[in-house]
């Protein structure tokens, strides 16, 4: 049900842990729910100089995540904030349809740990203006 | 890679010896037992032979099997069938029951009937203060699965079968996990309707019975010739009943050395599993449950990801995560029995049978506490002790 890349990225995910000393952090899901996601980001003149992730759930959300910072490692927060989560989805060449809602939501995770650190660096005013209407989604 | 099947109660491999008395069924004695040729009383007597050799497993009378095309149709067959000649009225499942005969329930309280919903206990058994309150005058009958396909846990049939009785109900179990895995004895336990499955039993798939005691009134769900004493309508399977009846006579002739090797291999792993994992639980009844389902919940990781690990190094397991079940909910089983979503989605169910060895089991309590150790250092749900 999952295609190779899937499980490749299941089987060795990449950028597993969490960054030393972080510049923003983002948590989204529920244990409930069978599916929780934390990113860690060190951003260097509003650019992902490393990202790394931990997620508890199926394959499908371990899979994104990894996916997800492979996407944005060295990218810029702009360029980072429009990564959707079906991108992430497309990246890995599709999910099953049941995956897509709940265990797909690795880039909304980025986007929190994108605003913390506009909050965190008193930017809060660019929130808006780096993620747009991501930023509530 | 060598492939380490711990998933029988999926289904199992068909016996060799029973694929070798179907074989002949399906191109040389092809014959339609409704004809009265050469041909046709081939398989007659095959039909005839299979469901004596199914009636006997269950200390039944022939009479008293009706062929199906599973359990499925087995558990339709006894809800929907038994209750067609009543006005709606009032039915009870228990609440951990397979969705055959849950969503049965559900599509009866479509026609009207209303249904009441067995809570069970932590172990997974049935609480009998609460079943039996929930009899009502006009409760024609209750249905509680003889052995749970999640946890393992094995319900007091006999007690529940009574209680029914005594409230003027008649009372199904649906038996496909048990029947082969464990002694039946339908009169002993007194039910009035038992399904079984051959695919369970190392039997074919697409095959299975229901059993109807003598003087139950039972009318068919499938309508047509009039096969099955007008029960089940449609062209017997023989083949399938051949397989039916030789894997059933084969596991009961076992069950007295393939049931306690079962349940030591089963108590081995689960105990090997709690020592070996921290924050690991064992969930079912210890003792009352079938010789070889391990159910255990791995706490801070999920379901799925273990059983694709696993899969990783040839060995088959399920999961009750909602992942796993490709619905979006967690196991309606654990869930019943009071545990929180988060430990049903961490459930791992190994479920053992007549090929798995000592080996095997051990060869498993090697390799999967690395992968737990590997998932949980992934997972932000885990803080290291």
């Amino acid at each position: 049900m999952y295609t190779d890349l899937v499980m490749d990225h299941f089987s060795n995910p990449r950028n597993v842990g969490e960054v030393e000393d972080p510049d923003g952090a983002g948590q989204i899901g529920n244990p409930v729910c069978g599916d929780v996601m934390r990113m860690t980001i060190k951003v260097d003149d509003d650019r992902i100089t490393d990202v790394k992730f931990k997620t508890f759930g199926c394959g499908a959300a371990v899979a994104t995540s990894s996916m997800v910072t492979e996407m944005v490692m060295g990218k810029t927060l702009d360029e980072a904030a429009e990564i959707s989560n079906r991108a992430v989805a497309e990246a890995l060449g599709g999910l099953p349809a049941q995956k897509m809602h709940c265990s797909n939501l690795a880039a909304d995770a980025l986007h929190l740990a994108i605003e913390d650190y506009l909050t965190k660096a008193g930017r809060s005013g660019d929130v808006a203006k780096v993620l747009g209407k991501k930023a509530s989604s | 890679m060598k492939t380490i099947y711990f998933d029988h109660a999926a289904t199992t491999a068909v016996d060799p010896r029973v694929f070798a008395e179907m074989e002949p069924y399906f191109v040389e004695r092809y014959g339609n037992p409704s004809e009265i040729h050469r041909l046709g009383r081939e398989g007659r007597e095959a039909v005839d032979k299979g469901r004596a050799q199914v009636a006997a497993a269950l200390g039944a009378a022939d009479k008293e099997i009706v062929f199906t095309s599973g359990g499925t149709e087995a558990d339709n067959l006894a809800l929907s069938g038994y209750l067609q000649r009543f006005e709606p009225g009032h039915l009870i499942v228990s609440a951990i029951e397979h969705p055959a005969v849950m969503e049965t329930a559900r599509f009866l309280m479509r026609q009207g009937w209303e249904a009441s919903f067995a809570s069970v206990d932590h172990d997974g058994v049935v609480d009998l203060d609460a079943y039996e309150a929930a009899f009502r005058p006009d409760t024609r009958l209750a249905s509680v699965m003889f052995a749970n396909n999640v946890v393992g846990t094995v319900q007091p049939i006999k007690e529940l079968a009574r209680i029914a009785h005594a409230h003027g109900a008649a009372f199904h179990t649906d038996a496909v996990q048990a029947v082969g895995a464990m002694p039946i004895d339908v009169a002993e336990l007194g039910v009035d309707l038992l399904s079984l499955s051959g695919h369970k039993l190392y039997g074919p798939k697409g095959i299975g019975a229901l059993f109807i005691k003598r003087g139950t009134r039972v009318g068919p769900i499938l309508h047509g010739g009039g096969h099955e004493r007008r029960l089940r309508s449609g062209t017997e399977n023989v083949p399938g009943i051949v397989g039916l009846g030789a894997a059933l006579s084969i596991a009961v002739a076992d069950l007295p050395t393939e049931g306690p090797r079962l349940v030591a291999l089963r108590d081995r792993l689960t105990a090997g599993l709690i020592a070996a994992i921290d924050d690991t639980i064992a969930l079912g009844h210890p003792t009352e449950r079938l010789p070889g389902n391990v159910c255990v919940s791995v706490a801070y990781i999920e379901g799925e990801s273990m059983v694709l690990q696993l899969d990783g190094k040839g060995i088959a397991v399920s999961s009750g995560s909602a992942c796993a079940s490709g619905s979006l909910e967690p196991s309606h089983v654990i869930l019943g029995m009071g545990y929180r979503a988060e430990e049903a989605h961490g459930s791992v169910r190994l479920t053992l049978g007549r090929e798995n060895t000592q080996d095997e089991a051990d060869y498993f309590l090697e390799v999967f506490p690395p992968i737990v150790a590997r998932l949980r250092e992934m997972s932000p749900l885990y803080v290291k002790r």
